[in-house]
């Protein structure tokens, strides 16, 4: 199957066509794609004219954001501001980075509109339990919860120290050290007024083993970072949560922003269907074998990710995740990305959720 | 008809996951059942209550859990029994079918272990007195009693025993049974294949009265495992060694891992070894070779060729057949890989030199078989030249056996730990190496096969002093 609803949305014609020609351009364009454009022997300004297009470029390799120097990913436009440094997550090793400007807080302002009041109350505190450091997450969450009028707490914890104690099978250090973070994030929501979590689901079980997530006064708990089987999130939603504080799972990261859900989770079964924050970010579910198609709906495939935004354009890039693919929603008009896993758990056992 | 569901069981109340696995039968598509597959959250979240269910169970009397124990025996063994809440049941016969699909055994060894399981059920007064020396078994009921004229306390050391069984042989469920009649609930996570049994038992359990918040089970992954070994104040652990190494110095895990089982003859009974060939045919044999009772090394100070010869011509007989045939002996590999995976070892292992695959002179086909889809192993005897050859003390999922020759006085020394040594000797020094040797859990003196089992004796450890402690008890007088 080749054809996604997306291309037959105007706005994101529009959108794609108004990116390419901003970072292929030589006013406003970025040194990186302005490069690249010279070899690949074709002009993305004029061929690119709608979504559907975006297969005329190859996947993005993850690699240029470990290899090339930053400068080479500000547009011109951009050029006498400095820039925030962002790396992915868990990553050991040199760390994927993007850089970015307001990007984050655009993305952020935009999520604020998916969540209600009533579970995540203006002014009410939030705390996130969580990996911090360089990461976009942290100012993110402080800056959805500042936009929201809230203040945040911090709790960190650092994934890539948790991978190096489990690749080294040094499980009690691993199991000490979570204990180290639930016991920070008891001693916060012990001693201070929260109503509104952003953590991990494993940290979010801990925290659940340790005290009643209601008891706490927790309305709202905005969750990701991690596979979220159908089983775990009604697990979360019915016992964690006990049926009385919302829950939001996101799919997200560094170099897309983030999705949202549908909010049907009970009437879907407990099965997470994310939508990319559109026009900024496209997700498809492709065919492993033949990464120009998608797959029929409620089928298995691999997640690509276009970004498109004026601080950084990074197409069909392959994420180590998969995903069924799934219909639109009234509340999200195009496609979705649903049960996201590792890319290839159903055939090996892959050591995950680390936190 | 449609597929039965096997729910998860928390604290007897049935749950459907999101998460279901299908079982099928060996060699087949056929599916056999949907299991509820449980995520480790709620067993934590579970096991934070446990006091509660102990306390159920606890509010009967040891006399009425014995009662219920003779009425669940019965119903095990003939009864229509509950699969579900949603309406399945199971006859015996279903039972003994099902079971042989999914973990390969013949029906008449799936007879043969229910006959076993119903025997603890039966049987659990003389096992109590057995596993608490002869004390009265109301001792649990309030933890008070007394022992040859001492007064005792003995307070229990968990609200929970864990089990974390595996899939080879329904009779290892015999191991967890007593802990109901001591007042100790069970949280028990089922083998893969083999979620039948386990099911069969709390099911009998419940219909004969017992309270079935006594009961969990949980089908699970390594997690959930984990969670069970990490949460149980005690729990019983089968598994190889890749799985049991880790809980190895952890007193609260009572560890049931390769029995590596063996048959000694003395120097003094070796010329008579042919009259002791039945002995070490059912100690290979019995059961498939299953259990981890069956004996995989035969050592003798002599004729260790001719004895070798001598079962692997007897053991050649053994053949695949109709699961169905009362004469079936050997057992399916549930797990194709496995069977591989020994098959290709024991190759390796004779091509490196020192030992000789004796039963390969005796069959007309490879060890690796397969009858209608279904993979198996031919018995094999190996005759090694030397006790250190890696296949002298290993333990494989088949009737498999190494002879090696050892003198007499180095025996004990030499023989590594075993779950069960038959020493068919009279040798007083043999008796007392034997006897004081470390090495040895169960030990049978004389011809008795390695797989026999008395009920009034422990199995790897005393199940009462893993789930009772006694403590000190002193009474002003008049108090």
């Amino acid at each position: 199957m080749t054809t996604a609803p997306q291309s037959e949305r105007p706005d994101l014609d529009t959108h794609v066509r108004e990116i390419v020609r901003f970072h292929f351009s030589e006013e406003t364009g970025t040194p990186h794609w302005l490069d690249w454009a010279k070899t690949c022997g074709w002009d993305p300004k004029q061929e690119i004219k709608s979504f559907a297009d975006i297969v005329k470029f190859p996947h993005f390799d993850g690699e240029l954001l470990r290899t090339e120097p930053h400068e080479r990913w500000v547009p011109r436009a951009y050029k006498d501001r400095p820039y925030t440094i962002f790396e992915t997550g868990g990553t050991t090793g040199m760390p994927k980075q993007r850089i970015g400007w307001d990007d984050y807080k655009t993305d952020y302002e935009q999520f604020s509109a998916s969540l209600s009041d009533e579970s995540f109350p203006p002014g009410g505190n939030w705390l996130m339990i969580g990996p911090t450091g360089p990461r976009r997450l942290r100012l993110a969450i402080e800056h959805l919860a500042n936009f929201r009028g809230s203040s945040c707490y911090f709790v960190d914890l650092d994934p890539r120290w948790v991978k190096k104690l489990i690749k080294t099978k040094q499980f009690d250090q691993a199991k000490a050290y979570m204990a180290h973070v639930i016991d920070q994030a008891v001693l916060i929501l012990e001693h201070r007024k929260v109503s509104a979590l952003f953590t991990t689901p494993k940290l979010l079980e801990e925290l659940g083993d340790r005290m009643s997530i209601i008891d706490a006064g927790i309305k709202g708990v905005f969750c990701g970072g991690t596979t979220m089987t159908p089983q775990t999130t009604r697990f979360i939603c019915e016992e964690l949560l006990e049926g009385q504080a919302e829950f939001v799972p996101t799919y997200g990261n560094t170099l897309m922003g983030l999705a949202a859900h549908r909010r049907t989770l009970r009437e879907d079964n407990y099965s997470i269907t994310y939508y990319a924050p559109q026009p900024r970010a496209v997700l498809r579910v492709v065919d492993p074998d033949a990464t120009d198609n998608v797959v029929d709906y409620e089928n298995w495939g691999r997640v690509e990710l276009t970004t498109m935004t004026n601080e950084f354009f990074m197409p069909r890039f392959l994420e180590r995740d998969e995903a069924l693919r799934r219909a639109p929603c009234d509340a999200y008009p195009w496609d979705g990305v649903a049960e996201v896993r590792p890319f290839g758990a159903e055939a090996a056992t892959i050591v995950e959720g680390v936190y | 008809m449609s597929v039965p569901h096997i729910p998860v069981l928390r604290q007897g109340v049935a749950y459907t996951s999101l998460d279901q696995s299908e079982l099928v039968g060996i060699g087949s598509d056929e599916p056999l059942a949907r299991i509820s597959q449980c995520n480790a959250g709620l067993i934590k979240r579970d096991l934070r209550r446990q006091d509660q269910a102990a306390a159920k169970l606890r509010a009967l009397s040891s006399e009425q859990l014995l009662d219920i124990c003779k009425r669940a025996g019965d119903l095990f063994l003939h009864g229509e029994l509950p699969l579900n809440g949603e309406g399945d049941t199971q006859t015996r016969e279903q039972y003994i079918a099902t079971l042989s699909k999914t973990s390969g055994l013949p029906h008449v060894l799936v007879r043969r272990n229910m006959q076993k399981i119903f025997t603890v059920f039966d049987g659990m007064q003389g096992i109590l007195t057995g596993l608490m020396r002869g004390m009265d078994t109301t001792v649990v009921e309030t933890g008070f009693g007394e022992h040859g004229g001492i007064p005792v306390h003995y307070s229990p050391t968990t609200s929970a025993l864990g089990v974390v069984l595996p899939s080879n042989s329904p009779g290892v469920n015999s191991i967890w049974m007593p802990a109901i009649a001591l007042g100790i609930p069970v949280v028990l996570k089922p083998g893969r294949e083999e979620p039948w049994t386990p099911l069969r038992i709390m099911s009998a359990f419940i219909a004969a009265g017992c309270p079935a918040e006594a009961f969990s089970f949980y089908p699970t992954d390594h997690e959930g495992s984990a969670v069970i070994l990490e949460r149980c104040g005690r729990t019983l652990l089968f598994g190889d060694v890749t799985v049991t190494d880790a809980y190895a110095n952890d007193a609260r895990v009572q560890i049931h891992g390769p029995g590596r089982s063996k048959v000694l003859i003395g120097k003094d009974e070796i010329d008579n070894w042919r009259k002791h060939l039945p002995v070490l045919l059912d100690s290979v044999a019995a059961n498939g070779g299953r259990s981890c009772i069956n004996a995989s090394s035969i050592l003798v100070p002599s004729h260790g060729d001719e004895i070798a010869a001598a079962l692997a011509q007897e053991l050649a007989k053994h053949k695949p057949c109709d699961p169905g045939h009362d004469d079936a002996t050997l057992s399916a590999f549930a797990n194709r890989k496995f069977a591989e995976f020994i098959d290709t070892k024991i190759k390796a292992d004779i091509a490196a030199g020192g030992a000789v695959d004796v039963t390969a002179q005796h069959r007309e086909l490879p060890r690796a078989q397969e009858l209608t889809g279904a993979p198996y192993l031919l018995p094999t005897i190996v005759r090694c030249d030397s006790i250190e050859h890696p296949l002298a003390k290993t333990e494989f999922l088949f009737p498999f056996a190494a002879v090696v020759e050892v003198p007499h006085d180095q025996m004990v020394e030499k023989m590594g730990p075993s779950l069960v040594v038959t020493a068919i000797t009279k040798d007083a020094n043999l008796i007392d190496a034997l006897t004081r040797s470390q090495d040895v859990d169960r030990l049978n003196l004389g011809p008795v096969p390695t797989s026999h089992v008395e009920w009034d004796q422990p199995h790897e450890g005393n199940l009462f002093e893993l789930l009772y402690e006694r403590r000190a008890i002193q009474r002003a007088k008049d108090w």
